[in-house]
């Protein structure tokens, strides 16, 4: 379990914190998915969940932050790296910069935990079958699509076999096959028990993927519950998050006087038969 | 370890013969792996400064008993013509023994195979992204020069707006490339790289019997040179 309580934080040479009093709990094999405008705080969310913020990159955290029991605050970062994962949303400074394949790319963060060369190999394979990267595997990294980047980066972190993931916008720069594809590969994730903090625009991905959805506004939390609860919220759309495409066509059908649940359910029955 | 022994020996042995049978093994070593041409082009071009100054330097400024010719207050003495000669001989076998080496090694293989040997994680690292660096900037100019041109910045023609095309680059290059450093060193905390304690490396450089007993002669040959050296067996250097 990871968990934030009563969690503050400024950024370092600011005056301002741009976190307020968080209280966010992740519990194993839960997907939170956490949306909210732009500058609303969800990177800075993300680094401070991953104790990155303030450990590598400095500021001041008021709170505290407790992995699987353990205070991060006296966790060295390598420490951190063996317990919490976080990926960015910018592929290319995802890449080490020093691999000359795909399949090294993905294979740094287990080597760098020191594990035998089997294990190794064996948790890269694994991440490159999940998000289906064999084509590339022999590929430079440096000579990737932004989406085949983005992938890259997703694998490394999936072979690390993290007990909690926070991805911030994994999926900004895919198309919906790759979506859907990190979809399934954080689903499988969950299944074994790792618990995933997904920020995310796609609120798309983030329906039928996520248990819970958080919602963040000016540093603060202002939802949290059940992922449909809080996702056909009409007042999500007032904090600038688009709703879910079912979201939309539910209310649109209800406009029209239709209702949505029994549209669905007779689609799902003809579908069965 | 052959460039290393190669360049030393050239120094070591001094005179003409030692230096030219060096340069005599680089360049066979260098047809076998069939880079010779590109060798000698890239051995002239970065001897070719140097070897300038060393022969107006010494050949008119080495003091000397037979003067060849003078070029006003300047005189070309036999001796400094024999100084400029071995200087220049040693120079070229200690550029193609380098080139060789720069021409027939990956310097990714080179690198994971020192960490191999006992290098730091942390030092491969640096000396890896910096070869990376310069292709990633390049690239990264590329887009840069792309997206101004776009917006209408001449950057073709005479040399003079070449130049001129240049200037805006400069800026938004090492900007972002500086504002990625904070990201791109999280990512690497995050894949545990500051994790203290040996990594077991995927894939070692094959290394057969044979090289191992070239690389352990060419030691001895170097051990020995040193060892003539200092009993003054070699001629004296100039």
């Amino acid at each position: 379990m990871l968990e934030l309580r009563g969690a503050s934080y400024r950024y370092a040479g600011y005056a301002k914190e741009v976190l307020h009093d968080v209280d966010l709990r992740l519990d194993d094999g839960e997907i939170v998915g956490l949306v909210g405008p732009n500058e609303a705080g969800k990177s800075t969310l993300c680094l401070v969940a991953s104790g990155l913020a303030p450990a590598s990159i400095g500021g001041t955290l008021r709170g505290t932050l407790t992995i699987d029991g353990v205070e991060a605050a006296g966790l060295a970062t390598h420490e951190l790296a063996e317990r919490v994962v976080v990926g960015f949303q910018n592929p290319n400074t995802q890449r080490s910069g020093i691999a000359a394949t795909v399949f090294e790319e993905v294979a740094l963060g287990p080597m760098n935990l020191g594990l035998p060369v089997e294990e190794t190999v064996e948790r890269t394979r694994e991440a490159i079958a999940r998000l289906k990267l064999e084509p590339i595997v022999r590929r430079d990294p440096q000579r990737l699509s932004g989406g085949q980047s983005q992938l890259v980066g997703i694998a490394a972190l999936l072979a690390m076999r993290p007990r909690h993931v926070i991805l911030d916008e994994p999926t900004a720069q895919l198309d919906p096959a790759g979506t859907r594809l990190v979809g399934e590969a954080l689903r499988a994730l969950a299944g074994m028990g790792t618990s995933l903090l997904v920020a995310e625009h796609k609120t798309d991905l983030l329906d039928g993927l996520c248990t819970r959805v958080v919602a963040i506004d000016g540093g603060r939390i202002v939802r949290d519950g059940p992922a449909r609860e809080i996702l056909d919220d009409p007042a999500l759309a007032e904090l600038g998050v688009e709703p879910p495409a079912r979201a939309r066509l539910s209310r649109a059908l209800a406009g029209l006087g239709v209702d949505a649940e029994l549209v669905a359910a007779t689609a799902a029955t003809e579908a069965g038969s | 370890m052959a460039a290393s022994a190669e360049s030393l020996g050239a120094f070591l042995i001094g005179g003409y013969l030692g230096p030219l049978a060096i340069l005599a093994v680089v360049l066979a070593s260098a047809a076998i792996a069939g880079v010779a041409g590109r060798l000698v082009r890239i051995s002239l071009l970065l001897t070719l400064p140097i070897a300038i100054s060393v022969v107006l330097v010494s050949v008119f400024t080495r003091a000397g008993t037979h003067v060849l010719f003078s070029i006003g207050p300047f005189d070309a003495t036999t001796e400094g013509v024999d100084f400029a000669g071995q200087t220049l001989v040693r120079l070229l076998a200690i550029s193609t023994s380098i080139g060789l080496f720069g021409l027939t090694t990956d310097p990714r293989s080179f690198v994971l195979d020192l960490e191999r040997r006992g290098l730091s994680s942390r030092f491969a690292f640096v000396a890896l992204a910096t070869l990376e660096a310069v292709p990633a900037m390049v690239e990264r100019a590329g887009v840069i020069q792309a997206a101004q041109r776009a917006r209408g910045l001449d950057t073709e023609g005479s040399v003079r707006a070449r130049l001129r095309g240049v200037l805006p680059l400069v800026g938004p290059v090492i900007l972002s490339s500086l504002t990625e450093v904070e990201e791109r060193s999280l990512a690497l905390e995050v894949r545990a790289f500051g994790r203290p304690g040996r990594r077991h490396l995927l894939w070692r450089v094959p290394d057969s019997g044979a090289q191992l007993a070239a690389r352990a002669a060419l030691l001895a040959v170097l051990l020995l040179s040193i060892g003539a050296r200092l009993a003054g067996v070699f001629p004296s250097l100039p």
